[in-house]
């Protein structure tokens, strides 16, 4: 599904290299999971796959599903099916929660020539899947993500990819913030929309999302570029040894 | 010591309109105070510092009466503003080049409130005109000389008084149209007596318009003024006094003015009085647009807000001077000032000119500016869920203008502001 070959990006504003020749595929139907330390490169590679502009791409290349990602705007990756869902989700006063969902909705469906959803068949749509996070229905009424916990802000997002159903969700650092209970919420918000069709890119600095999250395979990122790749198991040795430790071996 | 050549374009202004007739002694007292005081302060000019933001050159420039007889106007025509209220029952009044057209206005019986010409008014010895008419606008010279205003009483012969004695359930609709050239002059005093509340509305071009509002205690008077396209100079003024307990609430929205300026002037000077003053912006092409709010607080325990967000466009220029006067017995006041733009293109501007003057010493007052893009972040939030561009930044810029248009009391009226907002970013897509 998705294919990265050697990226390297700089931030445009200065001239630090962040991503210094990132290799990795994902497949469809699998849950990928991306571990590293703080300033890997993990959340940049986020940014740079969902379409987000201050980064300049000096080499490689990222291909989903026969397209150059690289190439397409912000809005047409989320129209093929990219989707991520933000560590630090924007708080944008004065747009309805509801309303930014279904103009979402709408946009990507006509990008792809498909009928626009009805506001009851949306109205129903979205209830359901509020329900389904145990999100009252209040929060759908209120400004985007305003004034919402932190829990609440990443329910929120789980909620967008749900209605959106995505072919690619990117997820960064899911867990920041997150206590336990609200952690099984969204992790279990991620594990139903689990399918064969879709594929998944966990990023995360602990292993404990992965206990809700089961990964089929793991990669290490360390100083901009994948250094490591194996099954679940890895992420524990990563929780018993530290990357203090793998990055000795490696 | 106002300069000649001031003096002389004061003379100028007064020269280049028609002189009233026929008026009631102490009307022709208070325009004889008022073209002297005129020529005294002088026209005003780029140097004064009230003005130092928007060259009022253009406002001053001589221009001709307009022609009176504009003939038969057919009630549907447009140019007026008549559509700039979608959705909103109102009582229309309806003004030609600077006159009164009873052909073009509504004749029902509004229940709680007198209507009156003030050309009828002004011909006779009538209490309440005889009370405010250039009193108000006399009173609002205090710190700062306001020559637009002092022309306004010296010469203005049509609009209209309202004695406001009841809760007015429709809105009362002044409609303003220029044919050809020509600069109207408009002049309304209203008078809200305690108890009463009115809500009046203005749209259209009129060169220079002031309305004299005087809200007794317990009274209410709110505001909406909107501006669309309109081409040449504009003034449009309101001075304002506010009673114990009593509110004023003003709204404008002006989108693409070449050159407007929308000053509001009110005193609240009973205790626990109400003023807010709000605004939004929109800006395009060469769009010059000013609002000038000056907030005096004269008694105990007012509380006034000030509201005004900007959207700008290619090499548009907004300005806000805003000003929160606070008179040494004004103890308790609550002042609030916030004046925001977002700028779009990097030929667009927002000039910005907050002021307090306090001598009262237990007092909160506050103000802010901000000045910048539309924020990164927000966007690429809404392009990242598949929301074009364009669209995306439709969406912030309404969610900043609302901000203002919040400040509006009732839903269907901000409901139609927002409409306006809808079309006015639709057209730049």
């Amino acid at each position: 599904m998705l294919t990265i070959q050697n990226l390297q990006v700089k931030l445009e504003e200065e001239d630090k290299q962040i991503l210094k020749g990132v290799d990795l595929t994902v497949e469809t139907g699998k849950v990928h999971a991306i571990m590293g330390p703080n300033g890997s490169g993990k959340s940049t590679l986020s940014y740079v796959l969902a379409g987000r502009e201050g980064y300049d791409v000096t080499d490689g290349s990222a291909d989903f599903d026969g397209e150059d990602l690289l190439e397409m705007e912000a809005e047409e990756r989320a129209a093929a099916g990219v989707f991520l869902a933000f560590q630090y989700p924007v708080e944008i006063p004065g747009v309805n929660n509801m309303t930014f969902m279904r103009t979402a909705l709408n946009a990507q469906r006509k990008a792809r020539g498909e009928d626009e959803m009805s506001a009851p068949e949306f109205l129903k749509l979205v209830r359901a899947k509020a329900a389904e996070l145990e999100m009252p229905a209040e929060m759908l009424k209120r400004s985007l993500n305003v004034g919402f916990s932190g829990g609440e802000k990443k329910r929120n997002e789980i909620l967008q990819m749900s209605l959106l159903e995505p072919k690619l969700c990117i997820m960064d650092e899911t867990d920041s913030g997150l206590d336990v209970d609200a952690m099984k919420l969204v992790a279990e918000g991620v594990n139903r929309l689990r399918s064969p069709d879709r594929a998944f890119l966990v990023i995360t600095h602990y292993q404990r999302l992965l206990d809700h999250i089961q990964p089929d395979v793991v990669h290490i990122m360390s100083a901009g570029r994948i250094v490591e790749t194996g099954g679940p198991e890895l992420a524990l040795r990563v929780e018993r040894e530290g990357y203090a430790g793998l990055k000795a071996e490696a | 010591m106002v300069s000649d050549a001031s003096r002389k374009a004061a003379e100028g202004l007064i020269a280049a309109l028609p002189q009233p007739a026929g008026e009631a002694g102490w009307v022709r007292d208070v325009r004889a105070a008022a073209r002297t005081r005129l020529f005294e302060a002088g026209a005003p000019h780029r140097r004064d510092e009230y003005w130092r933001f928007t060259d009022p050159a253009r406002l001053v420039a001589p221009q001709s009466a307009p022609v009176v007889d504009a003939g038969e106007v057919a009630a549907d025509h447009g140019g007026d503003g008549i559509d700039a209220f979608p959705g909103i029952d109102a009582h229309r009044i309806g003004f030609v080049n600077g006159v009164l057209r009873p052909d073009l206005s509504a004749h029902a019986r509004l229940d709680g409130v007198a209507i009156a010409s003030l050309a009828d008014v002004l011909t006779q010895d009538i209490t309440i005109a005889r009370e405010l008419f250039g009193k108000l606008e006399l009173a609002g010279q205090e710190k700062v000389l306001r020559p637009l205003a002092m022309l306004n009483t010296a010469a203005a012969r049509a609009g209209v008084v309202l004695q406001v004695t009841g809760t007015v359930a429709t809105p009362i609709h002044l409609g303003y149209r220029q044919i050809g050239e020509g600069a109207a002059v408009l002049r309304h005093v209203v008078r809200v007596e305690s108890g009463g509340d009115l809500t009046l509305i203005e749209s259209g071009h009129a060169a220079n318009s002031l309305i004299e509002v005087d809200v007794a205690p317990g009274g209410t008077f709110r505001h909406l003024r909107v501006s669309l396209g309109d081409k040449t100079p504009t003034v449009a003024q309101i001075f304002g006094r506010v009673g114990e307990g009593a509110t004023f609430k003003s709204f404008t929205l002006t989108a693409d003015g070449s050159l407007m300026r929308n000053e509001t002037v009110i005193d609240l000077v009973g205790d626990d009085a109400v003023g807010h003053v709000a605004g939004a912006v929109l800006g395009r092409g060469g769009d010059h647009i000013d609002n000038t709010v000056f907030v005096t607080h004269s008694a105990l325990r007012g509380e006034s807000r000030q509201v005004f967000k900007n959207v700008l466009t290619e090499t548009s220029t907004a300005v806000f001077q805003g000003k929160i006067f606070v008179r040494q017995p004004a103890q308790k006041t609550d002042g609030y000032q916030i004046s925001q733009s977002v700028v779009l293109d990097d030929g667009a501007e927002f000039l910005v000119k907050p002021e307090l003057e306090i001598y009262a010493d237990d007092v909160k007052c506050s103000h802010g500016s901000t000045t910048g893009a539309l924020d990164p972040d927000g966007l690429f939030y809404l392009m990242a869920r598949g929301i074009p561009r364009r669209l995306a930044e439709a969406m912030l810029i309404e969610a900043f203008a609302d901000e203002a248009i919040e400040e509006i009391d009732d839903p269907a009226m901000a409901d139609a502001m927002r409409g306006h907002v809808s079309a006015w970013m639709a057209e730049r897509a």
